[in-house]
C-alpha cells in the first residue's frame, strides 16, 4: 500500500509556479506567431513585460502593483490607435488582443486567471492564422496550443513532478489522439456560401501583378523569391518558351502608365487550330482579381468571367490561395475580324508625346507600306542590334519615357520593352496593347507541376495583324533570349540580385515547395468544390449542408464510440494459475468431471481422482501444487508457476476402460 | 437559496430514483462502474465551447481552412479529455474502509482504501460534509485517502454520502459519482469535564500492590530506613548488596473497580461521561481498571487496548 501526500483545495486556489512558467510560455509563444506583423517596438516591449512579470513573479512573488496596470492598459490602447488609427481591423486588433493578453499576466495570481489566460491565448494564436495560413505558421500555431493545453493541466492537482518540457508530452498526446475527429470535422464541416462579414482587408499592398503598369513597377517583383502559383497540366506541359500566363491586357496609355478596361462585353472570336490544354493552377494570395491564364482560355473557372479581351477576372479579390482548371488553346486565331471601336482602341496615343518615336514610326510606314509583318520585323530588329542591354536598374526616363528610352537610355527590362514596342506599332497605325502576365516558371520534376515564382513576372506585346488576329510578340526575347528560353532568373543572373544560389539550395527549395503545393492544394485550398468531389465516389452528388451535417454526426457517433469503448476497456487480468486451472477443468469434464459451481479447488481434484483412479496420484500432485499456488504464499515463486503450468498441460487424462 | 436547493435535492432522490441511483447506503466494496459516472462541462468548459463556436465562426467566415482545421483538432481534443475525465473515475473501486478514534463533537479520521485495477486515477477529488480531498491511484494499487469526520454524539453514526469527482484533465468536464458506503464508525462518550474521583469500596483496594513489569526494573539498592519486608532476598542473594522491590507512584498502582450501579443518582448520560473521564484518568497513569455496565462486566485491565474496550462499551451502550 502507498501512502500519497494529500491537497486541500479551497475555492480560490492560488496559481503555483508551474501552471504560471507554463502561462508564460503560452503567451510567449502567442507573441512570436504575432511578432512578424507588429511593429518590432511593440512587439520588443510586449517581450520585455512579459520576461519582467515572470522574473519577478518568480524571485519576489505576488501580483504586480495596481498602479501599474490601468497606466499600462492606457498606454498600449494609445499607441495602437496612435499606430494603426484605429483600434478595429486585423493588424490593431491583433497588436490590442497580445497586448492584453500580455498585461493579463500582470494579475495573474489564481487558478481562474490562468484558465481564462489559457483560453484566450487559444483565441490569439487562431487569429494569428488570419495574416498567414501558409504550412509553417499553422504548424507554429499548433505547437502553441501544446503549452496552452499544459497549463490547463497543470491547474488539476496532481502529485507528479515532472520537468517542464515533459509536461507537453500529454497535450500532445491528446492533440494526436484528437487528430482523426479533427480531420473528419474538417473535411465535412459545411462551408458557408458567402461571408456573413466582411473579410478582412488585405492590409499592406502585396506585391504581385497590379492593374496597371508604369516605369519601375516591376522591379519589386523581379526579384521577389515567392511562389505566385502553381500549374499542373494534365497533359505533358508546354515547353518553356510557350509557358505565357497572361494576366492584364492594357490598353490605355497616358504617357506614362499602363491600365487595363476590365470586365465588359462579350469575348472575341477565337478559332483554335490544336488540341486544348488543360491545367489546374492553384493560385497564391495576390488581393487581385485576375486569375492568370495560360496564352488564350477559352472558359472561365467558377465565380469568375472572361473580359473581352481574355483577361479571367474572379467574383472576389483572391485573398486566399485558389484553386482553379482552365482550358487554353496554344495555336490560335484570336479575333481574325476587329471591330472599329477597338481598333481605335488599340491604336490610341496620348498627344504630344514621344515625338522621337512617332516619327520613327511613321518613317517605317512609308518604308514597309502596308506590310504589317514588317513593320514588326523591323522594331524587333532594332531591340535586337540597337544596342539595347537588359537590367533591373535601368537609368530613369524623363517625360517623353519611350523616346528616352528608344533613343538615349537604351537600357530596361521587360516592361520597357513592352511598352517602347507597343508605343511603335500603334504609332505605325498598327492595332498593340500591352499584356502582363507570368512567363517561364521551374518545372519541379518532383512534384510534376511548374513552379511559378513572383519572379517570372513579366510583359509583353500583342498586335493585330490582318488574317492572323492578335499575335503575341515578346520584344525582350530580341533583346534577351535566355529570359524566355530559361526564365527570370537566368536572366537576371549577374546583374541584380548578385548572388547566385547553389544548386543544392535549388533542390532543396524546390522540395520544399512540394510540400507547400501538398499544403495549399489539400488543406488551403480545401473549399466547397473539393468537399463535394470528396464525396462523389460515395455517391453523394451535390452533398447540401444537411447531408454534410448528418455525415458528420454519424461520423462522431462513430468516433464517440471508439472513445468510449477506449475509456470503458479493461485490461484482463494476467493469472496464469487460473488458465491452467481451466485447462484441467475442460479436460476433466470431457471424461465425465464437471466442476460444480460452488465447488472448491480440493473437493473437485478429490472427487476426480476417485472418477478417475488410474490417475490419482497425478491429480493429487497436481492438487497439492494448486493449493500451494494458490493459498501458501502472497506472491507465489515463479518456479512454482511454472511447474503447475507445465504439469497441467503434460496432464491427458483417458477413461478407463471398465 | 442553499436550502431551496437541498428541498429540491431532496424531493429529486424521493420521486427520481433513476436520476439519483445509488445514493442510498450499499455494502463494499463500491466500483464505480459505467452506470454511476455523470459528466457535466464545467462553467469554464462552457464558456470554452463558446469561444470554440467564436473560433469556428470566424475560420468559415473568412474560409480560413487553417484555422478551421485547427478549431477542429482544439475542440476534438475537448471531446477526447471528456472521455479522459470519465476514465478518471471509471473503475475505481472503494475495497474498505479503516476508522480512527474519537470522542463526540471531536472529529473522527477516516481512512477510505481504494483500489485502481488497469490504469491510474489521477487526480480525484472526494467531498464529504464540505472537505475536499484530493488524491491520486496508481493502477493496480490501493490508495488510502484519509478524511475528517464530523463527530456529534456518542454511538453509532453512520458515514455520510461521499462525492467522488475530477476535473481532470484540462477542467473542461466535471465528472463525479456518489458513494455512499453503508458503513457506521462507533464514537466515544465526550468525558465530563470535571468531578470528583471514584468512591472506591473494599480495603483490599486500597492495598499497595507489586507494580508489575520487569524484575530488574522494580528493584533498587537497599537505603536505611527500608522496610525489611521489602528486601527481595531471593534476588540479593546473587547481589553483593541488598536489593529492595521498589514501590513508586504508590497511587497508581490503586485499581479502580468502576460500576454503573454506584452512580445510581446520575442521569446516564451523566453517568457515561463520568466513567468516561475516570477511564481516560486511569489511561493516563496506567491504573488497572474493571468496568461494570447493564449487559457487560469488563474484567481488570489496562493499557491501550483495555481502553478502547471499555470506551466502545460506553459508546456502545443504550
Amino acid at each position: 500500500m502507498r501512502r500519497i501526500a494529500w491537497f486541500r483545495r479551497s475555492a480560490k486556489v492560488p496559481l503555483e509556479a508551474r501552471p504560471f512558467d507554463l502561462l508564460c510560455l503560452t503567451v510567449a509563444v502567442v507573441l512570436a506567431v504575432h511578432a512578424p506583423h507588429m511593429p518590432i517596438w511593440l512587439a520588443a516591449a510586449l517581450a520585455g513585460t512579459l520576461g519582467a512579470r515572470w522574473w519577478q513573479r518568480r524571485r519576489r512573488g505576488g501580483r504586480a502593483p495596481a498602479l501599474l496596470k490601468l497606466p499600462l492598459v492606457a498606454l498600449l490602447s494609445g499607441v495602437v490607435i496612435f499606430y494603426y488609427g484605429s483600434l478595429f481591423g486585423r493588424e490593431p486588433g491583433a497588436a490590442l488582443a497580445v497586448g492584453l493578453l500580455v498585461l493579463k499576466l500582470l494579475e495573474s495570481e489564481t487558478a481562474r486567471d490562468a484558465r481564462v489566460g489559457a483560453a484566450f491565448s487559444c483565441f490569439a494564436l487562431m487569429s494569428a492564422l488570419l495574416f498567414d495560413q501558409g504550412m509553417v505558421a499553422t504548424v507554429l500555431v499548433a505547437l502553441g496550443l501544446l503549452p496552452a493545453l499544459a497549463t490547463l493541466r497543470a491547474l488539476e492537482p496532481t502529485h507528479a513532478a515532472v520537468p517542464l518540457p515533459r509536461e507537453l508530452l500529454p497535450a500532445l498526446g491528446l492533440l494526436a489522439a484528437s487528430l482523426p475527429l479533427a480531420l473528419l470535422a474538417f473535411v465535412l464541416v459545411p462551408r458557408l456560401s458567402s461571408p456573413l462579414w466582411g473579410t478582412p482587408n488585405p492590409g499592406q499592398a502585396r506585391t504581385g501583378l497590379s492593374e496597371d503598369m508604369s516605369p519601375g513597377d516591376f522591379t519589386d517583383l523581379l526579384t521577389d523569391d515567392r511562389p505566385a502559383m502553381r500549374v499542373s497540366f494534365d497533359a505533358a506541359p508546354p515547353p518553356t518558351s510557350q509557358r505565357y500566363f497572361r494576366a492584364y491586357v492594357m490598353w490605355n496609355y497616358d504617357g506614362r502608365r499602363w491600365s487595363h478596361i476590365g470586365t465588359g462585353g462579350t469575348p472575341g472570336e477565337v478559332e483554335h487550330q490544336s488540341p486544348l490544354t488543360r491545367y489546374t493552377i492553384t493560385l497564391e494570395a495576390s488581393g487581385q482579381r485576375v486569375l492568370p491564364a495560360l496564352d488564350v482560355p477559352v472558359e472561365a473557372p467558377e465565380q469568375a468571367l472572361l473580359s473581352f479581351d481574355y483577361e479571367v477576372l474572379s467574383a472576389r479579390p483572391v485573398n486566399d490561395t485558389r484553386t482553379y482548371t482552365l482550358r487554353s488553346a496554344s495555336s490560335y486565331r484570336l479575333e481574325p475580324r476587329l471591330d472599329d471601336r477597338e481598333r481605335r482602341r488599340g491604336l490610341r496615343l496620348p498627344a504630344g508625346f514621344n515625338p522621337q518615336t512617332q516619327a520613327l514610326a511613321q518613317r517605317w510606314r512609308a518604308e514597309f507600306g502596308s506590310n504589317d509583318k514588317a513593320i514588326v520585323q523591323a522594331a524587333l530588329k532594332l531591340f535586337h542590334d540597337g544596342g539595347f542591354s537588359y537590367t533591373l536598374a535601368p537609368a530613369p526616363l524623363g517625360r517623353d519615357a519611350v523616346d528616352d528610352f528608344l533613343f538615349s537610355t537604351h537600357e530596361g527590362f521587360c516592361e520597357h520593352y513592352s511598352s517602347a514596342f507597343t508605343v511603335l506599332m500603334r504609332a505605325a497605325g498598327i492595332p498593340a496593347r500591352v499584356v502582363t502576365g507570368y512567363q517561364g516558371g521551374y518545372w519541379n520534376e518532383l512534384g510534376n507541376y511548374l513552379l511559378v515564382r513572383q519572379s517570372d513576372a513579366h510583359a509583353w506585346s500583342e498586335v493585330w495583324l490582318p488574317g492572323q488576329g492578335w499575335r503575341r510578340v515578346d520584344p525582350t526575347a530580341a533583346v534577351r533570349p535566355e529570359r524566355v528560353r530559361l526564365g527570370a532568373a537566368a536572366a537576371a543572373t549577374g546583374e541584380a540580385t548578385g548572388w547566385s544560389p547553389s544548386q543544392w539550395w535549388l533542390g532543396l527549395r524546390n522540395r520544399w515547395d512540394v510540400v507547400n503545393r501538398w499544403w495549399n492544394q489539400g488543406v488551403i485550398g480545401f473549399d466547397t468544390l473539393r468537399q463535394h468531389g470528396l464525396l462523389t465516389p460515395f455517391g453523394l452528388r451535390d452533398a447540401d449542408p444537411g447531408m454534410l451535417g448528418l455525415l458528420l454526426a454519424i461520423g462522431g457517433s462513430l468516433f464517440a464510440a471508439l472513445g468510449l469503448a477506449w475509456a470503458m476497456w479493461k485490461r484482463p487480468a494476467n493469472d496464469p494459475a487460473r488458465a491452467s486451472m481451466q485447462l484441467l477443468e475442460r479436460r476433466l469434464a470431457s471424461l465425465g468431471v464437471v466442476r460444480r459451481h460452488s465447488e472448491g479447488p480440493q473437493h473437485f481434484f478429490i472427487r476426480a481422482a476417485r472418477a478417475l483412479p488410474t490417475h490419482r496420484a497425478e491429480l493429487e500432485r497436481l492438487m497439492r501444487t494448486y493449493l500451494e499456488l494458490r493459498y501458501a504464499y502472497d506472491e507465489p515463486p515463479a518456479e512454482l508457476l511454472k511447474n503447475f503450468r507445465q504439469a497441467a498441460r503434460d496432464f491427458r487424462p483417458r477413461r478407463m476402460v471398465k | 437559496m442553499p436550502a431551496a436547493f437541498r428541498r429540491l435535492q431532496a424531493w429529486a432522490e424521493r420521486r427520481l430514483p433513476a436520476l439519483t441511483r445509488y445514493k442510498r447506503p450499499e455494502s463494499l466494496p463500491i466500483t464505480l462502474h459505467r452506470r454511476r459516472v455523470y459528466i457535466v462541462p464545467t462553467a469554464f468548459g462552457t464558456a470554452f465551447t463558446l469561444l470554440l463556436l467564436v473560433m469556428l465562426l470566424g475560420a468559415l467566415n473568412y474560409s480560413n481552412n487553417a484555422a478551421l482545421l485547427l478549431t477542429c483538432m482544439l475542440g476534438s481534443a475537448c471531446a477526447t479529455s471528456m472521455l479522459v475525465a470519465f476514465r478518471s473515475l471509471h473503475g475505481l473501486r472503494l475495497s474498505a474502509i479503516r476508522q480512527g478514534q474519537a470522542i463526540a463533537s471531536e472529529s473522527m479520521v477516516i481512512q477510505l482504501v481504494f483500489a485502481a485495477d488497469d490504469h491510474a486515477h489521477a487526480s480525484v477529488h472526494a467531498d464529504m460534509d464540505g472537505q475536499t480531498e484530493t488524491f491520486m491511484a496508481p493502477a493496480r494499487t490501493e490508495t488510502w485517502l484519509t478524511l475528517n469526520l464530523a463527530t456529534s454524539q456518542r454511538g453509532w453514526q453512520p458515514l455520510p454520502r461521499i462525492k467522488l469527482w475530477s476535473n481532470w484533465p484540462v477542467g473542461l468536464f466535471h465528472a463525479w459519482s456518489w458513494i455512499h458506503p453503508d458503513h457506521a464508525v462507533l464514537v466515544w462518550p465526550r468525558p465530563e469535564p470535571a468531578g470528583p474521583p471514584p468512591v472506591l469500596q473494599g480495603e483490599y483496594d486500597l492495598r499497595r500492590r507489586l507494580h508489575q513489569g520487569e524484575d530488574i526494573a522494580a528493584l533498587r539498592d537497599y537505603r536505611a530506613g527500608d522496610p525489611q519486608r521489602h528486601i527481595a532476598w531471593k534476588h540479593s542473594a546473587r547481589h553483593e548488596h541488598l536489593l529492595v522491590k521498589d514501590f513508586e507512584q504508590p497511587e497508581a498502582r490503586e485499581e479502580w473497580r468502576l460500576d454503573w450501579r454506584a452512580l445510581s443518582p446520575l442521569s446516564p448520560e451523566a453517568r457515561i461521561a463520568r466513567l468516561a473521564r475516570w477511564l481516560g484518568e486511569a489511561e493516563a497513569v496506567g491504573r488497572p481498571t474493571a468496568l461494570w455496565l447493564p449487559g457487560e462486566d469488563i474484567a481488570l485491565g489496562h493499557g491501550r487496548s483495555h481502553y478502547v474496550h471499555c470506551m466502545n462499551a460506553l459508546a456502545r451502550l443504550p
